[in-house]
């Protein structure tokens, strides 16, 4: 089944909380949001980011393509479509940074991590992290939902 | 410009060792205390906008911001206090009225809480509410003088009632006085419990339609709103003679305020001052009173409760009195302590008489002129907790009006700035980026689950009493007794003191 992290528009409140557990929960120190951002050198960069203009504002994250732009115009084969768990998925190790995914993804979900070999990151779901993807956990005004679909929608 | 010789009121401590620099706080302050300083690479905040809201330090990930009132005094003076001086700077400065928000917060006395409820032991039971119902169940609305029974079932109508579970209701919030998302908060609580929410003198917006069913609408002084649909949307039509925190005082939305979505609601143009007079021009006497009254209960075809709103002042009694032979099926009676959206200082910290005495004053004379069925009383003002309910019906009240407490329910941390349409909470704001803040689920949910636990806390008290049934504790002054009363004060009331 393919899950995503869906938004509501008219409950985001612009914080970047999001941001801040995103961080954390690929951090180190996955549960700790002060030692993450205090003690871990290599911090990474949120794979959440807000959008906003005036009072709209949402969260943008990876949102799980049926037949992602991304993983077809990935040069090495890094990137593919995990079914079992419903998502796309990067293998860091695969990764030679060339971006062409960054260029692929009309959603512009995709970014470069920090280091001297940057890979491309993307949301996971926190998969393997957490029960439930850390941004949607930790919204406050519950903006971020975990959804299962089937088809584009 | 001349120096300000006002003072930062509060402190905003941020720890270094734990502010992680994510900005977080910046966005969160409509005020603009916290901002970020590129050159220094990090957050600074400014003491002198803090309203002490608490926004940042609720929305702060480490905990790393606290906020405390300035340690900065005046030299010791018990008369000349330091909002005695503050508030003569400002006003030398702006040469203009004092504002303010919510309740009235000098030491007066809090009557509530001189107040004592009495528990069974040996010679009467308990009840275990947990093994035993109690009923909550209340009916607002005229009662007949009698009942004649025809063949087994009622010779002529009851009157029309407004069906409670729990004898709360949330008073009246216009639409302007606060955001959309905070209505529609209330009403979806007020539809989950069984009770009601009352618009406030604002109109109904098109988005509160699915919430009319539990809905009172106001008439005030304004008339803002009001028309044929409004008046029979609403489960109840309630007009508004007073309100507790400014007592003869009228209302003004200011211009600012009046975006595209208030000028619908209150049919006014956008951007113009919405005015509520201070008296209904057309309400000089009680029979002017009884004139509106019927025109809406002539209006809805008697179909609905019409009541009135007044304040708690000196002779409430006879005003109460007068408005019950005028026709209204409830009165709601607003104490001293009654919040608002704005208001003058002086006047909120000055004007009107505490809601306890004003129930009690009312009820006795209700009762002493042997019309008393004839009403219901709903009193609203600062009840705090379900005790206050239970002890605002046992002085007499048939349900009760809460705003302050609902407001805080919804995320409200009494700053008092409602006035200034800036509320962090997005309560009192119709600011579209900051009423974005209170989720209406989230918001429903918590006024919700206020009132469920009242109702469980009162069915308690009332389990501990050996009562069944509210009902039978309505108006049964000797559930309580009072301590450190004045016996004076204890006539008034018609309380026994504690040990009598």
């Amino acid at each position: 089944m393919r899950r995503r992290v869906v938004w509501k528009e008219e409950a985001c409140i612009g914080c970047r909380l999001c941001e801040v557990y995103c961080v954390t929960a690929h951090s180190r120190y996955p549960g700790d949001v002060l030692k993450a951002f205090k003690r871990d050198p290599d911090r990474p960069v949120p794979r959440v980011v807000l959008e906003e203009k005036g009072p709209v504002s949402f969260a943008l994250s990876c949102r799980q393509c049926e037949e992602p732009e991304c993983v077809k115009s990935c040069l090495t084969g890094a990137l593919g479509v995990d079914p079992a768990r419903g998502v796309v998925v990067v293998d860091e190790q695969h990764c030679i940074g060339c971006w062409t995914c960054i260029v692929a993804c009309p959603w512009g979900a995709i970014r470069p991590s920090r280091g001297e070999q940057p890979v491309a990151i993307k949301c996971d779901l926190c998969l393997g992290r957490l029960g439930i993807p850390a941004c949607v956990g930790n919204c406050p005004n519950e903006a971020l939902q975990l959804q299962e679909c089937g088809k584009e929608g | 410009m001349a120096i300000s010789m006002r003072t930062a009121p509060y402190r905003v401590h941020r720890d270094p060792d734990r502010c992680i620099q994510c900005q977080v706080c910046v966005r969160q302050c409509a005020n603009g205390v916290h901002r970020w300083d590129d050159e220094e690479a990090e957050v600074v905040s400014e003491d002198r906008e803090c309203v002490n809201c608490h926004r940042c330090v609720v929305y702060c990930p480490t905990g790393a911001l606290t906020i405390s009132r300035s340690p900065l005094d005046y030299a010791a003076n018990a008369n000349w206090r330091k909002p005695d001086i503050d508030q003569i700077y400002l006003q030398s400065e702006t040469g203009g009225t004092l504002l303010t928000g919510m309740g009235n917060n000098r030491p007066y006395p809090v009557y509530w809480d001189h107040l004592l409820l009495n528990a069974s032991q040996v010679t009467n039971p308990s009840i275990d509410p947990l093994r035993e119902p109690v009923e909550l169940k209340t009916l607002l609305g005229r009662k007949p003088d009698s009942l004649e029974l025809k063949k087994g079932t009622l010779a002529e109508p009851v009157p029309p009632q407004l069906e409670l579970e729990v004898p709360v209701m949330f008073s009246a919030m216009s639409f302007g006085s606060i955001s959309l998302n905070a209505q529609k908060a209330l009403a979806r609580a007020a539809i989950d419990l069984g009770i009601y929410w009352n618009c406030g003198e604002g109109g109904l917006h098109p988005e509160m339609d699915p919430y009319t069913g539990r809905v009172i609408v106001q008439v005030a002084s304004g008339r803002f709103g009001v028309n044929m649909d409004y008046l029979n949307a609403g489960a109840a039509i309630e007009i508004k003679i007073g309100q507790g925190a400014k007592p003869g005082i009228g209302g003004h939305l200011p211009g600012e305020k009046v975006g595209p979505e208030v000028s619908v609601t209150r049919m006014i143009p956008v951007g113009s001052d919405a005015i509520s007079p201070a008296p209904h021009h057309d309400i000089y006497s009680i029979e002017d009173l009884r004139q509106l009254i019927y025109s809406l209960k002539e209006a809805t075809e008697y179909r609905k409760p019409v009541g009135v709103k007044i304040a708690a002042v000196h002779n409430v009694a006879a005003i109460a009195s007068g408005s019950v032979r005028a026709g209204a099926d409830y009165l709601a009676i607003d104490g001293f302590r009654g919040g608002t959206g704005a208001a003058p200082l002086r006047i909120r910290d000055n004007v009107g008489i505490p809601i306890e005495l004003a129930l009690a004053a009312v009820d006795s004379r209700l009762r002493a002129e042997g019309i008393r069925n004839q009403v219901s009383l709903v009193v609203a003002g600062s009840i705090r907790n379900s005790a206050d309910v239970v002890k605002a019906i046992a002085l007499g009240a048939d349900a009760v009006y809460i705003g302050t407490a609902a407001l805080i329910s919804l995320g409200c941390h009494m700053c008092q700035k409602c006035y200034r349409g800036k509320c962090n909470w997005g309560i009192a704001t119709t600011d579209a980026y900051l009423s974005k803040r209170l989720n209406p689920e989230i918001g429903a949910r918590r006024a919700a689950n206020l009132i469920q636990a009242w109702k469980h806390e009162i069915k308690e008290m009332l389990g501990g009493m050996g009562i069944n049934a509210i009902e039978s504790l309505r108006g049964n002054r000797l559930a309580l007794r009072g301590v450190n009363l004045t016996s004076r004060e204890l006539d008034i009331l018609q309380v026994k003191a504690a040990g009598e």
